[in-house]
């Protein structure tokens, strides 16, 4: 196993940082590059930024701010939300951004993703996947998980892998914001589904479970939002929590 | 004035943002002649070898390259542009690298077709790794290819599955094969110790 990456996720919505439950219920939480500066004080390996404004505006606050954090902070950044086009992912790496997540933009143009591996490379282009348990399966679902495509999430990673996809992001809608531990089945199914890291999101709410999605989902990276944005835990706890369980983190 | 090859691939902002941090002032390169107004060379680079060959190839900036580091300038390649120094690679076995290191690229081992994310790098204390710290220290690795870890020129080694090449230096040519731009304080120190070895 390579070193296991804890990656600190803003959600940002008009140059605010969000979080809300089941995606739905937006609380502020911060500001973005105030709290971008303390989880890189704290050892992050890299930040995810996600803008889940709809608006033009809010697309362009969050360029404004990537211009800012790639300024002064130098670990890899990925930046996702409303994302459909070549053009939108060239003004985020242009921002600053490593990597750019795609969410609704590939399932409605798979071919998406194969023109943004050609033009940026496959390392640059993840795949964020929202999946709802449904019953054995999950599908992978669009607009922060309001609507269903029918999708079989697996198949659909599977899918984006062939199309040059670099990494997956795996968010399960049920568990999102809930604390109640990963959906460990869904982690391990796509795990190993897919021949690309694998980030595991959504449920997460002790160090236990964190360390549950690295062992027994086999993911690639963990993925945190609010409990490092409420303070019940930091980014250096848990890369020692880790270490300490005999997996392997950059210090 | 840092010179970054800008062949029409690849992320360069982030590179071009951690000079600026570092109090350089840099210019991106996308024509042989330009090479002539700068101190030092960047060649960064993402993607696929055979598509970047490609590209240095048709805008003469191949030629141009191999003349400048035969002149002895200063010249970093990043991940790719690392590669690229070498005679050719796995990934696009029909493309021509730049040839400075005669060895070629070959897939990682990892449980992973691509290695991403932070592995320790093991050094023979070259002046590049002065000042950092740690005896192994980690840097940020993003890349499906790399050149073997016994080729001739290797400062410095890193293991995904296996081990691999993490730096070369030969003279004024340098490669790193993990991503100094995106690997906090510990890579910013190793630019900034490759700008004091040249006086960039």
């Amino acid at each position: 196993m390579g070193c296991v990456r804890v990656i600190p996720c803003l959600d940002v919505n008009n140059g605010r940082v969000v979080k809300g439950v089941g995606f739905e219920n937006l609380k502020e939480k911060g500001d973005p590059l105030l709290m971008a500066r303390q989880y890189e004080e704290q050892g992050a390996d890299e930040l995810v930024f996600l803008d889940v404004g709809a608006t033009v505006e809010s697309r362009k606050m969050t360029l404004m701010l990537l211009e800012k954090i790639s300024s002064e902070i130098f670990i890899p950044l990925t930046a996702g939300g409303g994302i459909s086009s070549e053009e939108d992912m060239r003004s985020v790496l242009r921002a600053g951004a490593d990597k750019v997540s795609l969410c609704s933009a590939a399932l409605r143009d798979p071919e998406l993703i194969r023109r943004g591996a050609a033009v940026f490379g496959s390392q640059c282009i993840v795949i964020s996947i929202d999946a709802r348990r449904n019953g054995e399966r999950w599908h992978a679902c669009t607009h922060g998980g309001k609507r269903d495509t029918g999708i079989d999430a697996i198949d659909w990673g599977r899918r984006c892998r062939e199309l040059g996809a670099g990494e997956v992001l795996l968010n399960s809608i049920d568990r999102d914001g809930t604390q109640n531990g990963y959906d460990l089945e869904l982690i391990r199914a796509m795990s190993e589904a897919v021949d690309i890291p694998v980030i595991a999101s959504g449920g997460a709410g002790t160090l236990e479970q964190l360390l549950d999605g690295v062992i027994r989902g086999a993911a690639d990276a963990v993925l945190l939002a609010s409990l490092l944005h409420d303070g019940r835990l930091t980014v250096k706890e848990v890369k020692e929590y880790f270490r300490k369980k005999g997996v392997d983190v950059p210090c | 004035m840092v010179g970054i090859i800008d062949y029409g691939a690849g992320n360069l902002y982030s590179v071009r943002k951690a000079f600026h941090y570092l109090g350089m002032k840099t210019t991106l390169i996308s024509r042989a002649e330009e090479l002539e107004k700068v101190g030092a060379v960047i060649l960064p680079g993402v993607g696929a070898f055979g598509e970047a060959a490609h590209r240095l190839e048709i805008t003469g900036l191949r030629k141009a390259i191999q003349l400048w580091m035969n002149e002895g300038g200063p010249f970093l390649g990043i991940c790719l542009g690392m590669q690229l120094l070498s005679a050719y690679s796995e990934e696009s076995p029909s493309a021509e690298g730049l040839g400075v290191i005669l060895e070629g690229c070959r897939p990682v081992q990892g449980k992973r077709r691509i290695h991403m994310g932070w592995s320790r790098v093991s050094h023979q204390g070259d002046p590049l790794f002065r000042g950092i710290s740690e005896q192994e220290p980690y840097f940020y690795f993003v890349h499906g290819f790399a050149l073997p870890a016994d080729t001739e020129g290797v400062i410095a080694v890193s293991a995904y599955g296996a081990s691999f090449a993490a730096a070369y230096r030969t003279g004024n040519i340098c490669g790193v094969q993990f991503h100094p731009e995106k690997s906090g304080k510990t890579g910013l120190r190793f630019l900034e110790n490759w700008r004091k070895t040249w006086d960039v």
